[in-house]
């Protein structure tokens, strides 16, 4: 047995393949799955290639912004409307990767990857989602990444989020020992819109402090209608840990992790990153 | 499984070639068509050696499947030189002792290439942002950002 690729037009044609072939994965950038078999982890199964054109739209201009799933990072740093997930983007790997890895990889990416997922999540992103004979249908990130561990999740086409309401209202860190290309000890993503000089709405994210990117929900209660000032950071930075269950691995311990984590939010509440 | 026939441009020249399915595009260059100037490093996108560039755009070619280059120009170090002139960048990496080993050298060159051909007059930072996924273990990097930096000058003063 060997790996075959198979080039598919439409995505409900590669949604059906998937769907019923248990050795069929759809093939983004390449990045991680032909990794995959240069290791010699995948010997055998079907790589699909899908080549619709939705895959790549970027609808960028307006409230609402939708990202095709094979759109890549590459694209997302040349798109000045999308100058708030540049600092995401610029995470994933040198100039390299990011001209192949895509959004809908990213979002199967095993921790500590998925920086880009991790700062979607923080979004409040949708995701566009193939399965089946079903047609398509829409499924919050968090419930997409919460489901991604049991498979079967579909064929993601793309992803939907509301632009964020300032140029201060989105922020991202990325915390790596390699500088300026290295893997994640962790990111933080943290949306924080205000009103009347108080926060409403916030959306924390972490990657690589669990199985999955994952939303600090303790500290987005932290700090849902207070100033962001030195108070609510140190609160904040007192509930970081909650929910989270960092792995060890090659990066970093797991107890590294959990005790770099408040220092660097509470730096990322407080503006003072780089 | 059944070889699929795959047409590419490489360094200039048309090349239709059969490949596995799952064949990298590094692998065909040098097993299939024996340009042997990109290498064969980690094969997971980490070190950059097998640095090419698929329509001006830097690709690993150790993570590019070939059957995805169907009509695409590609370009690796072995297209630098016209004949025996070397590229300017070939050319600074020689005058400012930019390779030791020279194992990194032809992705080095390539992910400069992709910067200057898009940004004439880089900084510093962004040189070495370019080359921030290309591993080099003997320089300590300093003399490859110089000879990027250097060929840049030289081909801005060229210009004016």
């Amino acid at each position: 047995m060997s790996v075959n690729v198979r080039i598919v037009q439409g995505l409900q044609e590669a949604a059906s393949i998937l769907a019923s072939d248990n050795g069929a994965q759809l093939l983004g950038g390449g990045t991680l799955l032909v990794r995959t078999i240069n290791e010699g982890l995948m010997t055998e199964g079907t790589l699909l290639r899908a080549i619709d054109p939705v895959l790549l739209a970027m609808n960028t201009g307006g409230a609402r912004v939708e990202l095709g799933a094979g759109v890549t990072m590459a694209m997302v740093l040349a798109s000045r409307d999308l100058s708030y997930l540049h600092a995401p983007a610029r995470g994933i790997g040198g100039p390299a990767v990011r001209t192949t890895a895509t959004i809908g990889g990213n979002l199967f990416a095993a921790t500590p990857y998925g920086d880009f997922a991790t700062a979607l999540l923080a979004l409040d992103a949708v995701v566009t989602l193939h399965a089946g004979s079903g047609g398509a249908r829409e499924m919050p990130l968090e419930e997409m990444l919460a489901n991604r561990a049991r498979g079967g999740v579909g064929l993601v086409a793309s992803v939907v989020f509301n632009r964020p309401a300032g140029a201060d209202a989105f922020r991202f860190l990325k915390v790596a020992r390699v500088r300026p290309k290295g893997i994640s000890v962790l990111s933080i993503a943290a949306h924080l819109p205000q009103n009347a000089g108080r926060i409403s709405g916030a959306r924390i994210a972490y990657g690589a402090m669990g199985p999955t990117p994952l939303r600090a929900k303790a500290v987005e209660r932290v700090l849902e209608g207070r100033s962001l000032d030195a108070a609510t950071i140190a609160a904040a930075k007192t509930a970081a840990l909650e929910g989270t269950q960092p792995a060890t691995d090659a990066i970093a311990s797991e107890w590294y992790r959990r005790e770099v984590l408040p220092v660097h939010l509470g730096r990322l509440l407080a503006g003072e990153t780089s | 499984m059944a070889r699929m026939p795959v047409q590419f441009r490489l360094n200039g020249s048309d090349r239709a070639v059969f490949v596995e399915p799952a064949e990298t595009l590094l692998g065909t260059i040098r097993r299939g068509l024996g340009d042997f100037a990109p290498k064969f490093g980690c094969g997971q996108g980490t070190c950059g050696v097998c640095t090419v560039l698929v329509d001006g755009e830097p690709r690993l070619g150790c993570l590019t499947l070939s059957v995805t280059c169907e009509g695409r120009s590609i370009e690796t170090a072995s297209g630098l030189a016209d004949g025996p002139t070397l590229h300017p960048l070939q050319a600074a990496f020689m005058e400012h002792f930019a390779a030791q080993c020279g194992f990194c050298t032809p992705g080095m060159l390539m992910a400069a290439k992709a910067l200057l051909d898009r940004n004439p007059d880089p900084t510093r930072v962004e040189v070495v942002e370019a080359i921030a996924g290309n591993i080099c273990r003997c320089t300590g990097y300093e003399p490859i950002i110089n000879a990027i930096l250097a060929a840049a000058q030289q081909r801005g003063a060229r210009r004016a």
